[in-house]
């Protein structure tokens, strides 16, 4: 069922580009289709900051940091998308922490949360 | 930050109805004493008043150095501003307590606010030490214990710093200097005692310690005082004077010379302390003098007349302090100073009577100071076990901290000997340890709490054990022996355990291949919702499952009819970050690039390819252990650039990345050795053309042997082969690694044709039984009949599916094409290799480099050294 409404929205979607808020302004950093779902791509913003984004299977879009907190190195965007009890998250493909897509949480290491970036699809 | 404060500023008892608690100090004990009072629902029944002198709420000190290593301050919160909101917590930051009036029973704050309490706990914490020498207050000097001590750490060593000292050799000082390393300073450690860690460690341990620590570039000066700072005409530091007449040039001084309770405010105002500081309490963490008054964590003198600098016995008061609130019974007796660390990448632990301060007790001692090791245990004269230390390697910390007072089962020198040395080595698992035994010190909980746990409540999983048992949810160090125990238990008691492959699929990987062989399946959605489990179907999947069935759909592509190439499709966004971007990933975010050199054979021309390609793009050399060249340092959007440059010249992937063949290793063989029986250059390079990008459940390595002499070491492969008179011995389940393995014998005098005949079947056959990530050699040992059943099935062809097998692997030979040149030719797949969707020029400016003989290496933006445990123990 979910199948259906992945193509639906994705379908909607089309042409529309993704947009990270930078302040008081929406960034667009590419078009919707570059994003394969499960998968992430990297968004350099203007003060530096890089942003790991996300399109899940249901075609919700997720924005974290980029950067690994356990090594310090800017790949989460290229980690493993998965699912626990319907929540999305990500893999680093470092040395496999998960982080709650959603909030950022690490779900290895309590005390680890990444910064959540707000994302939209216009 | 929302932060919820009292409207009126004094408050009356007679106004309040509920009674109110009053905590001074919200660090880590702190919080750990909200969380008790809330669970015992304590906050719902009083009023609870936080005083709070740090602008931030509690955080994890104890990662305090993981910040440079790049944790923010927001991520060491340990503090849910739901849970405060929650509970109806009046946490005040950036507002201490000032003075206690224990008569009218009152606690004013900096704010002026005064507020009536009913009990008062006191968790303060301690301040750093700093030793009354002259300097110590100039420009450039800091101590090591906030997050704000670490910001103007930070901001000075990047302004005006070059070198460092730091004066304390101790766990924190280490952590400090290590720090100031990281910052790019040179760093000296100052130690007052002849060794380091001078508390955890005796000489032996601190001379291996020493060893290992000078060789990462710190100067360590021990047995040496610090006597003046000296300071410049702008007041700033420019060095050390020491004890030993030596002088120091440096831009800052980190004080890290120990900690003292600070009960400044508790002997304002009467209660007793002890005579080095501390606040005195009783059993039940109540203070000696004023029993509405409690005192917790670090500033607390407990009963045992000790204070303890470590969080797991502060934690334990909280929940002492807690209960007796909630008129529970609780006692706090005293801890023992049991720690493991990891410290700038060594391990150290010591745990129970380290010293050896027990009447009569014996030292079994291992030292090689060459490779960093000293473990000692410190045995009584029954054999008790009663304490010890390791360091560079404290592996078998968990069991013997557990062992402490008791007589082990096997004799001491036996474990602390190396595994593999003549007579000892003993591995002891958990099973060896009585039930008493306490795995998890952080949540105190003892192996047969664990079994029971089992047993008795129905676990099956080590996440069902850790919720019911809090187990491993502290410090997390028992987690592996957690998880030993719980497999051991459920084996014990028949329970039947779940092999599935991951939380998405209830099949092993077995089964899913055969399903998707069977019915052609070309899709991974396709195979979770009809296959996955029933709560996983129409989900994410996960990162096991995930390249798991990626795999498998790349070795059955031909056979299935699925997409030829692991980035088409769908099947790209199942890859691991390796076989995503053709790549191996390195620590700071590049990735190394190897290409194929079928047997170890290289023409000059080819040589010299590489050497001007790794120059023209700065890349790091090496040659690899599997005779071939690999290159280091390329960042994503390079990748593509290089291997146009090598595709040009003949190159191809060398399945670096991937669970695929790596490199069929070679000999030089008959046609230059004397000794030589047949071409294994030759063999080498046909065997490799013929398996290469065959993706398998682990990665496979192979050899070729041109004599018995075994130059290739083709019998530590996953399929070696050895020349004979007659042809080739073929052997099978070798391996290297970790767990090294002799390869066995599967065929004899096997003729070219014969020999690839059964390598074909004898890999198609793994690749069609074995788990995911189980090498050939753990495979063999584990499949019933071992070698002889895989010799009845590949040779003798005892289950009749030799045909199948061929075809498979006649279908994979077919259909190879280079993976690499593969994406040069399409656009689409080359539009991925960018650091940045927004900025495809961009490259991503924290990928930076800095010499080392004459190459480069990483510049970590961030030192590793928060990653390491620490805790109490509590003995019974
Ligand atoms: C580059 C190289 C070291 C070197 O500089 O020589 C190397 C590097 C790595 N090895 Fe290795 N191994 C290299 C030869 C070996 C050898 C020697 C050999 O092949 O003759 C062994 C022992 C033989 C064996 O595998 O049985 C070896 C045993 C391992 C193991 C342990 C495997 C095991 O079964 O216990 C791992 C871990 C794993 O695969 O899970 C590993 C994993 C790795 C990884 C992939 C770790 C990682 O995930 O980052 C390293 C990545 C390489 C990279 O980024 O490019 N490497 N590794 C060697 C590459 C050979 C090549 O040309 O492809
Ligand atoms: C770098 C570092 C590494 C460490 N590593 C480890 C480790 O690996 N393992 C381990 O077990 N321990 C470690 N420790 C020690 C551990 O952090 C402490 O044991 C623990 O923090 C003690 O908790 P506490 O709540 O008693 O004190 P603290 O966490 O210090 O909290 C006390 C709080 O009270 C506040 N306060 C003081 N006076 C007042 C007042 N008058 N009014 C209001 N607030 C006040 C302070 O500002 C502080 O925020 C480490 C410490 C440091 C600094
Ligand atoms: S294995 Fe035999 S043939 Fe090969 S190099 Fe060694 S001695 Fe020569
Ligand atoms: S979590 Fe078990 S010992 Fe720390």
């Amino acid at each position: 069922m979910t199948t259906a409404v992945a193509t639906a929205a994705a379908s909607t979607l089309v042409g529309t580009f993704v947009q990270l808020r930078a302040g008081e302004d929406w960034l667009p950093v590419c078009h919707l289709d570059r994003l394969v779902p499960g998968r992430g791509v990297a968004a350099l913003l203007p003060g530096g900051h890089q942003v790991a984004v996300f399109l899940d299977r249901a075609g919700r879009l997720h924005a974290v940091d980029n950067r690994d907190p356990f090594t310090g190195a800017a790949v989460l965007s290229r980690g493993l998308l998965g699912s626990h009890q319907g929540r999305p998250f990500v893999a680093s493909p470092l040395l496999k922490q998960r982080f709650d897509l959603a909030t950022g949480q690490c779900l290895d290491d309590e005390t680890v949360r990444l910064t959540t970036y707000e994302v939209r699809a216009a | 930050m929302p932060m919820p404060t009292t409207d009126s500023s004094t408050v009356s008892p007679s106004v309040t109805v509920s009674p109110t608690i009053v905590l001074v100090g919200h660090g880590m004990v702190g919080q750990r004493f909200l969380e008790a009072l809330a669970e015992r629902g304590l906050t719902s029944t009083h009023r609870v008043v936080v005083l709070c002198e740090e602008p931030r709420p509690a955080y994890d000190r104890v990662h305090l150095t993981s910040y440079f290593s790049g944790t923010s301050a927001d991520e060491l919160s340990m503090t849910d501003m739901e849970f405060i909101e929650k509970h109806g917590i009046e946490l005040r930051l950036g507002d201490p307590a000032e003075s206690v009036d224990r008569e009218a029973r009152t606690v004013t704050a900096r704010s002026g606010l005064t507020v009536s309490y009913d009990t008062l706990v006191l968790a303060t914490g301690s301040y750093p030490f700093v030793p009354p020498v002259p300097g110590k207050d100039a420009d450039g000097c800091f101590v090591y214990r906030t997050i704000e001590d670490l910001l103007a750490i930070e901001e000075w060593a990047k302004a005006r710093a070059t070198t460092g000292a730091v004066v304390g050799g101790g766990l924190l000082g280490l952590e400090a200097a290590g720090a100031l390393k990281g910052l790019g300073l040179d760093a000296h450690i100052v130690e007052f005692a002849p060794r380091l860690m001078p508390v955890q460690v005796d000489d032996g341990g601190g001379a291996a310690l020493l060893r290992t620590i000078e060789e990462m570039g710190l100067t360590v000066h021990t047995g040496a005082g610090t006597q003046e700072v000296l300071t410049g005409e702008d007041g700033a530091v420019t060095g050390m004077k020491l004890s030993n007449g030596s002088e120091l040039a440096v831009d800052m001084v980190v004080f890290s010379a120990g900690v003292r309770p600070r009960d400044q405010l508790a002997r304002d105002c009467g209660l007793e302390v002890g005579e080095r500081g501390g606040i005195a309490v009783d059993a039940s963490c109540r203070t000696v003098s004023d029993d509405r008054v409690f005192a917790i964590g670090e500033c607390a003198l407990a009963v045992d007349g000790r204070v303890y600098g470590l969080v797991a016995p502060g934690y334990e008061m909280a929940q002492t302090a807690a209960a007796t609130i909630a008129r529970e019974e609780a006692e706090f007796t005293g801890a023992d100073l049991s720690t493991k660390l990891k410290l700038l990448g060594v391990d150290v632990a010591s745990f129970g009577d380290a010293h050896g301060t027990a009447d009569g007790c014996l030292d079994v001692v291992y030292s090689d100071s060459r490779a960093g090791l000293y473990k000692k245990l410190v045995v009584g004269r029954d054999g008790t076990l009663l304490g010890g230390i390791l360091v560079g390697d404290a592996e078998a910390y968990g069991t013997l901290r557990a062992l402490t007072g008791s007589v082990p089962p096997v004799s001491p020198e036996s474990l602390v000997l190396p595994a593999g040395a003549a007579g000892g080595g003993a591995q002891l698992g958990p099973s060896a340890l009585p039930d008493e035994a306490i795995i998890c010190s952080c949540h105190n909980v003892t192996k047969g709490a664990i079994r029971g746990a089992v047993t008795d409540h129905q676990c099956v999983t080590v996440p069902e054990v850790k919720k019911c048992t809090k187990a491993g949810t502290g410090c997390g160090s028992c987690v592996k022996v957690l998880g030993q125990l719980v497999e051991a238990e459920l084996e014990a008691s028949g329970v039947e355990v779940d092999k599935g492959l991951c939380g998405c699929f209830g099949q092993t990987r077995e089964e899913l291949y055969e399903i998707v062989l069977a019915l052609r399946v070309t899709s991974y959605r396709e195979l979770l919702d009809r296959h996955g489990r029933e709560e996983a179907r129409g989900g994410d999947g996960c990162e096991i499952c995930k390249p798991s069935v990626a795999n498998m759909l790349a070795t059955l592509a031909p056979a299935i009819g699925a997409d030829a190439h692991v980035l088409d499709g769908e099947q790209s966004s199942l890859q691991d970050t390796n076989d995503h971007f053709l790549a191996n990933l390195q620590k700071n975010g590049s990735y190394s690039v190897v290409p194929r050199i079928p047997g170890g054979e290289i023409a000059p021309e080819k040589l010299i390819v590489i050497g001007e390609i790794a120059r023209d793009f700065g890349l790091y050399t090496k040659i690899t252990g599997g005779q071939r060249i690999d290159m280091f340092g390329a960042r994503v959007e390079q990748l593509p650039r290089i291997w146009a440059r090598l595709v040009d010249a003949g190159f191809e992937s060398g399945h670096a990345y991937g669970k695929s063949l790596r490199t069929v290793k070679s000999c030089v063989g008959s046609t230059w050795c004397r000794y030589g029986v047949q071409d294994s250059v030759r063999m080498a390079i046909d065997l490799e053309l013929r398996y290469r990008g065959l993706r398998s459940p682990h990665k496979l390595k192979s050899a070729v042997s041109g004599c018995a002499r075994e130059c290739a070491e083709a019998q530590s492969k996953d399929f070696g082969v050895i020349a004979t008179a007659n042809g080739w011995n073929l052997y099978v389940g070798g391996n290297g690694g970790a767990t090294p393995r002799h390869a066995d014998l599967l065929a004899q005098d096997l003729s070219d044709a014969e020999l690839v005949r059964l390598i074909d079947r004898f890999l198609m056959f793994y690749i069609r039984t074995a788990d995911r990530l189980e090498r050939t050699s753990v495979w063999l040992d584990r499949i019933p009949g071992g070698l002889d059943h895989v010799r009845d099935v590949v040779v003798h062809d005892s289950l009749g599916i030799c045909d199948d097998l061929e075809r498979l692997m006649a279908a994979h030979v077919a259909h190879y094409r280079d993976e690499w040149a593969a994406v040069l030719e399409d656009p689409e797949k080359l539009e991925r290799f960018v650091s940045f969707v927004n900025a495809p020029e961009t490259p991503d400016p924290t990928v930076a480099f800095v010499p080392e003989r004459g190459q480069i290496k990483p510049n970590l933006p961030l030192l590793q050294i928060g990653i390491r445990e620490m805790e109490g123990t509590a003995t019974r």
